[in-house]
């Protein structure tokens, strides 16, 4: 079978490139994002707890593409406002900035209750062993609840990192020249959509298959030290 | 004559959880070198008593001395006694070890990481000091073999001996041991129970909730019987063995012991 993509192969290719640098990009702020809001929603704050649900019924309600072109369309005005006053009024939020923001609002919405759970599965005596060697909640918290949760959270994550992976074709809509925007302008130009969908759905599942590779190393990692029992 | 000041005394300490009070006045006082070993039924408040002393659990009521440093206390909200000062009930913390029943080991570092941990992190221990320090204390409990083992990998048994090697990395002044073998499968009671002996012979201060009654009466100076969050009865263990005052005590004795 001969594959013709009519020229277009570069383009496909920087657009495999950009989206991989979103999908990093959101995640990694994701992340945070998602640290924070379950920390939020297992403080012992009333405040927090509240800024932590209010986070993830917000995010979680709206749809992301809706998300996108809120936040592309939405920050023109604030963003020009922020621009006049450092005294460049030409500032405005590219589609890269705005996909990432966009994306990295919803995965951590998302992790948030992944990072929650993760929390609350860590037996109690962890860290009451901790308090009684006289640690402080800060240092339990980096040394001896984070590496755990990263354990139990990993499955969970990775689940939400494939769902981002292919979300991220949502910001083809701002313009951004990722795989789903690359394949469409092929299809305008070259009038054979299913040659080029598929090319777009097989550099999907191949991204997919690698993340997949890549979280099952991880999970490996994270387990050392952790006999699966029987029982 | 003055005695000296004992390295931890407890006074009047009470504890609700709601409407149930579950200590009802406990004062208590254990000089250098005492092994006091607490016994009652299930629900008699010992445990909930000795997780009160640091503060693992919070107090409603009562004065808890270290070595003559009173522990600052203030009431939250709902009337629960909470430190006034990190700084302090963490300095404190440091030197009042604890043993759990269900050891605690943390599963996700090895059983050298586990020990060097808090001495590093709090008592700002050099590694190479913290390693030595571990390693020797990993072999007087006899698992020295273990030291690259995570905690899973091992026997409860094992884990119970690097628990308590963990405590003891602290250096602390009183150890509180809480039903440290109760976890445990019977042929595993023994290991465990050697280590806490030696303990004992080393004349270290210790506090013990323990259903091995027969250990108790061989290591301990003094037995603390707990009834319904009161002290019943209290005396060395020939006292509380063969001529126990109350009713209550004797009864425990009969059906718990011979």
């Amino acid at each position: 079978m001969n594959f013709d993509l009519h020229g277009f192969g570069p383009a496909l290719w920087a657009g495999t490139l950009m989206t991989i640098q979103l999908a990093v990009a959101s995640v990694a702020c994701g992340l945070v994002l998602g640290l924070l809001g379950a920390l939020a929603k297992t403080s012992r704050s009333r405040i927090l707890r509240l800024l932590g649900d209010t986070y993830s019924t917000l995010v979680r309600g709206v749809p992301e593409l809706l998300w996108v072109l809120l936040i592309f369309y939405g920050s023109v005005g604030a963003v020009q406002a922020i621009g006049e006053a450092i005294g460049q009024p030409q500032l405005e939020l590219s589609p890269f900035a705005a996909g990432v923001l966009a994306l990295a609002l919803c995965f951590g919405a998302y992790a948030t209750e992944v990072f929650r759970g993760a929390i609350l599965a860590i037996p109690r005596g962890h860290r009451e062993a901790g308090l009684a060697l006289g640690m402080s909640r800060r240092r339990i918290f980096w040394r001896l609840v984070l590496p755990q949760m990263w354990r139990i959270a990993l499955p969970g994550l990775g689940n939400l990192f494939m769902i981002l992976m292919k979300d991220t074709a949502l910001v083809s809509v701002v313009g951004l020249n990722e795989v789903m925007r690359q394949t469409q302008v092929a299809v305008t130009h070259t009038k054979q959509p299913f040659t080029f969908f598929m090319v777009a759905a097989a550099i999907y599942l191949g991204l997919t298959v690698i993340s997949m590779l890549a979280l099952h190393v991880f999970e490996k990692r994270a387990n050392r030290g952790f006999v699966r029992s029987a029982a | 004559m003055t005695l000296p000041t004992p390295a931890l005394e407890v006074r009047d300490l009470h504890k609700s959880y709601g409407q149930l009070e579950v200590l009802k006045g406990i004062s208590l006082a254990a000089h250098d070198g005492d092994v006091i070993s607490i016994l009652g039924s299930s629900g008699s408040g010992k445990s909930t008593f000795l997780r009160c002393l640091n503060l693992l659990e919070s107090p409603h009521q009562g004065e808890i001395y270290f070595s003559g440093e009173q522990l600052q206390l203030k009431a939250d909200k709902a009337g629960a006694l909470q430190a006034v000062s990190n700084q302090q009930i963490n300095r404190l913390r440091t030197q009042v070890g604890f043993v759990f029943q269900s050891f605690n080991l943390w599963p996700h570092m090895s059983v050298l990481d586990n020990l060097i941990e808090a001495p590093r992190r709090v008592l700002k221990q050099s590694k190479a000091e913290a390693i030595e320090t571990a390693e020797a204390l990993l072999a007087k409990v006899g698992i020295a073999d273990k030291r690259y083992s995570y905690p899973n990998e091992l026997s409860g048994g094992q884990q119970q001996r690097a628990a308590i090697a963990r405590t003891l990395a602290m250096q602390p002044k009183v150890i509180l041991f809480d039903e440290p073998t109760s976890a445990l499968d019977p042929e595993m009671v023994q290991e465990v129970l050697g280590v806490i002996r030696g303990l004992a012979e080393e004349g270290r201060t210790m506090l013990l909730v323990t259903h091995e009654l027969n250990f108790a009466r061989q290591v301990s100076n003094q037995i603390v019987f707990f009834h319904q969050g009161l002290i019943e009865e209290q005396g060395t263990p020939e006292q509380v063995f063969e001529q126990p005052q109350s009713e209550r005590c004797r009864q425990f004795m009969s059906s718990h012991y011979l």
